[in-house]
């Protein structure tokens, strides 16, 4: 477990991979795992230009 | 035994998806975060050659297209090539690759001047649309109805838009049946297609557009399949317009292409099916 960077809510990243995206569950930010053991998020970054297909 | 690389800058569904069929194949792999490369360019790292081919999945296009350069270099198998992620990245060259091999597409001008810019316009005749020569996900697309619009559009784009935004690129307006067409060519076959619906004019999936199956016709393959030879061939996204005069027209190729809301509709499973193209790219390789 961790703790949401935005509001300090309970975050697990429990069936997640690092890079994946997860949402707070209490304050909705959107959130970038950055490792499982032990676990970190951090706010994901917003969309670039660049970004697609 | 096979080993795979997966180049990301996130793992989205269409990455777990593409995971999950190597994990039920017990294929070998490495997800390789593109934020984490430090490319020596004249010392090649060798974990590379460990890789039987390196799949792109960047969702930064300019991170995908610099690695997959870099890899080429150093005699690295990548999907898809960097001359046809190049290509499709950049919505001028595409274009221009659908003329040189002859695939009906909308009608294109490029200028640079405002003022000529609007006289082109003007020329096509309103509505047209004004798109940003790289970009994804339907942004700043702007259908242009009339020259006020035209105006604002275009002032804006010199003067909040980077160098790239100062080159005009005008596109007729196909008047579409409220969708379009996502069609997936894998090599030689167009494997599925999807109608994209919305009552809004632009109809990306990222913009909320609804998939349903569209049946892939002879007609539609066909074309589909010419379309992706003319920018390289490879794994490719096809976006189609139904012109209601001059029938079906090649729009835009993605070269990362997003499939996770085309399976269900078209009960295809797309990432086994860029799977067994890898593995035969492989394999084909391997004998020569």
């Amino acid at each position: 477990m961790t703790h949401c960077p935005e509001c300090e809510a309970e975050i697990t990243v429990q069936d997640l991979m690092v890079g994946e995206i997860t949402y707070c569950p209490d304050c909705s930010a959107e959130l970038e795992v950055l490792r499982l053991e032990p676990p970190a998020v951090a706010l994901a970054p917003q969309v670039e230009e660049d970004w697609g297909e | 035994m096979v080993r795979l690389a997966i180049l990301t800058s996130r793992i989205r569904v269409e990455e777990k998806l593409l995971i999950e069929a190597l994990r039920q194949r017990s294929i070998a792999f490495d997800i390789i975060d593109d934020g984490e490369l430090l490319l020596d360019l004249s010392h090649p790292d060798e974990r590379w050659h460990a890789y039987d081919a390196v799949l792109c999945r960047s969702m930064s296009q300019s991170r995908g297209l610099t690695v997959l350069h870099v890899l080429e270099h150093w005699g690295v198998r990548v999907c898809n090539a960097a001359t046809v992620t190049a290509t499709c990245n950049d919505k001028l060259l595409t274009t221009l690759a659908l003329l040189r091999g002859g695939i009906p597409t909308p009608r294109t001008l490029l200028a640079f001047d405002s003022q000529v810019t609007i006289n082109g316009i003007e020329m096509l005749g309103y509505p047209v649309v004004l798109k940003p020569i790289t970009g994804s996900w339907g942004r700043l697309l702007a259908r242009i109805n009339d020259r006020d619009a035209a105006e604002a559009v275009i002032e804006h784009q010199e003067t909040l838009g980077s160098y790239q935004h100062h080159v005009h690129y005008v596109q007729e307006h196909i008047a579409k049946p409220q969708r379009d067409i996502r069609a997936f060519v894998v090599g030689d076959r167009t494997i599925c297609a999807i109608y994209r619906t919305s009552e809004h004019w632009v109809t990306n999936t990222a913009r909320g557009a609804v998939a349903s199956n569209c049946p892939v016709t002879p007609d539609l393959d066909s074309l589909c399949v010419r379309a992706a030879q003319a920018v390289g061939g490879g794994i490719l996204a096809i976006d189609v317009l139904e012109d209601p005069q001059c029938g079906l027209l090649i729009n835009e190729i993605n070269a990362t292409m997003e499939f996770r809301n085309s399976i269900a509709p078209t009960g295809v499973d797309i990432p086994n099916v860029m799977l067994d193209y890898i593995l035969s790219g492989v394999r084909e390789e391997a004998v020569r």
